[in-house]
């Protein structure tokens, strides 16, 4: 299985990073890393299982990137990542994010972060030809260099 | 550099030769595990497989008397670092907006 894993310490109590990580996702989401056509205006999770994950544009338009697989406030939270190598959202894939949150201390949280399931992105490798943009696209860019070494 | 790689990537447009490379993409298998599944002869799929090998998208390895097949790691090495990188972004950005709200 290939997972990608990190591990920080973040100086703020558990619920308030449980709250900024899920809640105010906008506030630290890097703005270039969106797949809509426009600018992304924020990027939400509905508080729930089975909620989306979602982008919204400067347009108003949406784009789904996943949806909520545990919500387990404020220590755990499991998202779906469907979005494909080429950054499409596809329904049938889903590669697992896991964020725990842990107590250090009343203003101290551990955060352990995963991203699983990497090899299903093996089976999304078609589309590489398309136009590369910049931001997402640069990963095509860098998976053809790699596929075709 | 991208339509080369494209077309060595049309290997896949082929809807069998997908759902090969998707099955294995799970787990690695036999030709005989793969042609037990699906709807083609073995030969149909031990040439869909040659395919796929030819265009670096699958790898295999003898495994006693029979032959293993697998996505090539390479082919999603890429992504897998792509991320990587990002999340080491995202994540310290994150660590940043959570403690800027403590300090305001």
């Amino acid at each position: 299985m290939m997972t990608i894993r990190k591990q920080l310490t973040i100086e703020a109590p558990v619920e308030r990073a449980f709250r900024v990580f899920t809640d105010n996702m906008s506030a630290w989401w890097p703005k270039t890393h969106h797949i809509g056509k426009a600018a992304m205006r924020e990027c939400l999770i509905e508080p729930r299982v089975n909620g989306r994950w979602y982008e919204v544009g400067e347009d108003g338009s949406t784009c789904e990137w996943g949806k909520v697989l545990a919500w387990e406030p404020p220590r755990r939270l499991v998202l779906a990542w469907q979005l494909n190598a080429e950054f499409k959202y596809d329904p049938d894939l889903i590669t697992e994010v896991e964020v725990r949150f842990s107590v250090l201390g009343p203003k101290r949280t551990q955060v352990d972060f995963e991203h699983r399931d990497l090899e299903r992105f093996g089976a999304a490798a078609e589309p590489l030809s398309k136009q590369m943009d910049e931001g997402w696209g640069q990963i095509i860019q860098s998976f053809a260099q790699t596929a075709a070494g | 550099m991208a339509n080369q790689v494209g077309a060595r990537f049309a290997a896949l447009a082929d809807p069998t030769r997908r759902v090969v490379f998707e099955r294995l993409a799970k787990k690695a298998l036999s030709v005989g595990e793969l042609a037990a599944t699906l709807p083609v002869s073995r030969p149909a799929v031990s040439q869909h497989l040659k395919v796929l090998k030819d265009a670096g998208l699958v790898t295999d390895e003898a495994d006693g008397t029979r032959r293993v097949y697998r996505v090539n790691p390479r082919a999603i090495e890429a992504m897998r670092k792509y991320l990587d990188r990002f999340w080491d972004h995202a994540l310290a950005a994150f660590k940043a907006a959570v403690e800027k709200e403590m300090d305001s």
